[in-house]
């Protein structure tokens, strides 16, 4: 029998340290929905997205309850919409985004990703469209995630695209205003998106995906940090230890589920994503878990140091426990999302210019950071081109998603509410970066893309 | 296809009877049970074999969670690749 010492840790980890799987993502392509009458493209959307995720949520609901594992999320992502969008070009792509909607009401999912442009090295004609048209598409619909790649490793960053995604962030946020800006919450802006992501508000289907997948995220930051506090006092090497066994046994928990969503739906598999999500809930927080390693509040000095060690233990302990690993995998930083970054950012201990550091060795990058509502959109599209300079330089992802706070000044609060979470409006620097932004053009592929 | 079930709580007389009998009900056969004592605690762990269950194993765990309520207990069901999976390579 297996051993009651292990059944009673599972036990404890699920009762009492936020243990769940964090998502079931099924992603759809859509290039097959393609067509050049617009209402005809969104119908065919609609059914097929109903056709393929229809049993999805009812599917996690039983794997759940069967398996007695928490499963958060049911989601789905698709292919990029300025894709589909680009053979009606005369056509407001907000109707795609209204039938994604709508399909997601429809199969139950909580979101539906994939209102994206990949615009890396410049725009085509269906992609200025679906970029302009993103501040109204998500204020007019409620589960729809937006994404927009600006940049990657092989091709550098398009600053025209950096420019105008500020403009995009801001006027989002203004569009959802009354809403605590809510919109601009479900927009990121990325530097090399990875085509199989199923966290949301960044989840879409690259091209290069099957016709339809599963792919599952994992969690479980309140494991790792009650497995450190049980270690005690230990050198760092052993940190790095007790991590990796507990990431192991988290994703073998993940990579069942998947297997057998898969296995139900008759989908493939697709990846593991082993990230570290955490939630606003109380001991659900990555920050708790740097503090856990000795850190006074998240945000001191030797918090990228310890990042670093826990970003790598994750990835080292997920690694072996699944058949294939994708996504972004890593620790996820996103300031609204976890407690005890709230409460650092409140205490003033943590700044935006160390996030940006933690974020050169973390999966992510500035995520869920409320800003003064009177930021100018330049310095939005500045932190951009810094965030995606990290990414391009360092081969991997970096994304940006940062909410002004409309009408609010830096100390005051949002507050979303459900998994988003809320938290302090941080400051800015305000020297002006507007001559820069405006030149335009594109900033060369670093030497690091020159490996063939 | 096996499940465990874990019983957690104050000790109190009847425990196993219950269980056991909600077990017996639905044509579900104990096939291992251990007990220990953790601090003041009772845990319980059966190991049930549940191929010829009369009802879905959703509806088993539904029913023994309200059991144990009852009896102000915190009981689990899960399948046993759960266990297999994250404590085994």
């Amino acid at each position: 029998m297996i051993n009651s010492r292990d059944i009673l840790e599972t036990i404890q980890m699920i009762d009492n340290e936020n243990l769940d799987v964090r998502t079931i993502t099924m992603g759809i392509s859509l290039l097959d929905c393609i067509d050049p009458d617009a209402n005809r493209a969104c119908e065919k959307i609609y059914d097929k997205i109903c056709r393929y995720a229809g049993n999805l949520v009812r599917t996690g609901e039983d794997i759940s309850r069967e398996y007695g594992i928490p499963i958060i999320h049911k989601r789905i992502s698709v292919t990029p919409i300025a894709m589909i969008a680009a053979a009606c070009p005369d056509k407001n792509p907000v109707r795609f985004a209204k039938a994604l909607d709508r399909a997601a009401k429809t199969t139950g999912v909580n979101f539906i990703g994939g209102y994206s442009a990949l615009v890396h090295k410049g725009f085509g004609p269906g992609d200025y469209a679906l970029i302009e048209s993103i501040p109204q598409a998500l204020s007019e619909t409620e589960y729809v995630c937006s994404s927009v790649n600006i940049g990657s490793t092989k091709a550098g960053i398009n600053m025209d695209a950096v420019e105008k995604m500020g403009r995009v962030v801001l006027e989002t946020a203004k569009a959802t205003a009354e809403r605590d800006c809510v919109g601009a919450a479900k927009l990121v802006v990325f530097c090399n998106a990875p085509e199989d992501n199923p966290f949301m508000a960044g989840a879409f289907h690259g091209p290069g995906e099957p016709d339809c997948v599963i792919n599952v995220g994992v969690s479980g930051p309140g494991v790792v940090r009650a497995a450190l506090a049980k270690a005690g006092d230990c050198k760092m090497d052993e940190v790095a230890n007790i991590i990796k066994k507990t990431a192991f046994k988290v994703t073998r928990m993940g990579q069942l589920v998947a297997q057998e969503a898969s296995r139900r739906l008759c989908v493939p598999f697709g990846i593991i994503d082993l990230s570290l999500a955490p939630t606003p809930a109380i001991g659900d927080s990555v920050a708790h878990i740097l503090e856990e390693m000795g850190l006074e509040s998240c945000g001191a000095h030797g918090t990228t140091a310890a990042l670093a060690l826990l970003n790598d233990a994750v990835k080292k302990g997920g690694v072996m426990a699944s058949s294939h690993v994708g996504g972004l995998s890593g620790a996820f930083i996103p300031v609204t999302e976890d407690s005890g970054m709230i409460d650092a950012a409140r205490c003033g201990s943590l700044s935006i210019t160390k996030l940006e550091a933690m974020t050169a060795v973390c999966s992510v990058g500035l995520d869920m950071i409320a800003v003064p509502g009177d930021t100018p959109s330049e310095i939005i599209s500045a932190i951009i081109a810094d965030e995606a300079a990290i990414g391009m330089v360092n081969s991997k992802t970096t994304a940006v998603r940062l909410i002004p706070a409309i009408g609010k000044k830096a100390g005051e609060e949002l507050n979303f509410g459900g998994l988003l979470g809320g938290g302090p409006v941080m400051e800015v620097n305000r020297y002006s970066p507007l001559k820069m932004i405006l030149r335009g053009g594109r900033i060369p592929a670093p030497i690091q893309s020159l490996k063939n | 296809m096996r499940a465990v079930i874990t019983v957690i709580g104050k000790d109190m007389v009847g425990i196993l009877a219950r269980v056991s009998s909600v077990c017996a009900e639905n044509n579900v056969n104990v096939v291992e049970v251990t007990q220990s004592i953790l601090q003041d605690l009772f845990a319980m762990i059966m190991l049930v074999e549940i191929s010829k269950c009369k009802i879905p194993l959703p509806e088993l765990s539904e029913e023994l969670t309200k059991t144990g309520k009852e009896l102000n207990l915190s009981v689990h069901v899960m399948h046993e690749d759960i266990f297999n999976s994250m404590h085994r390579i």
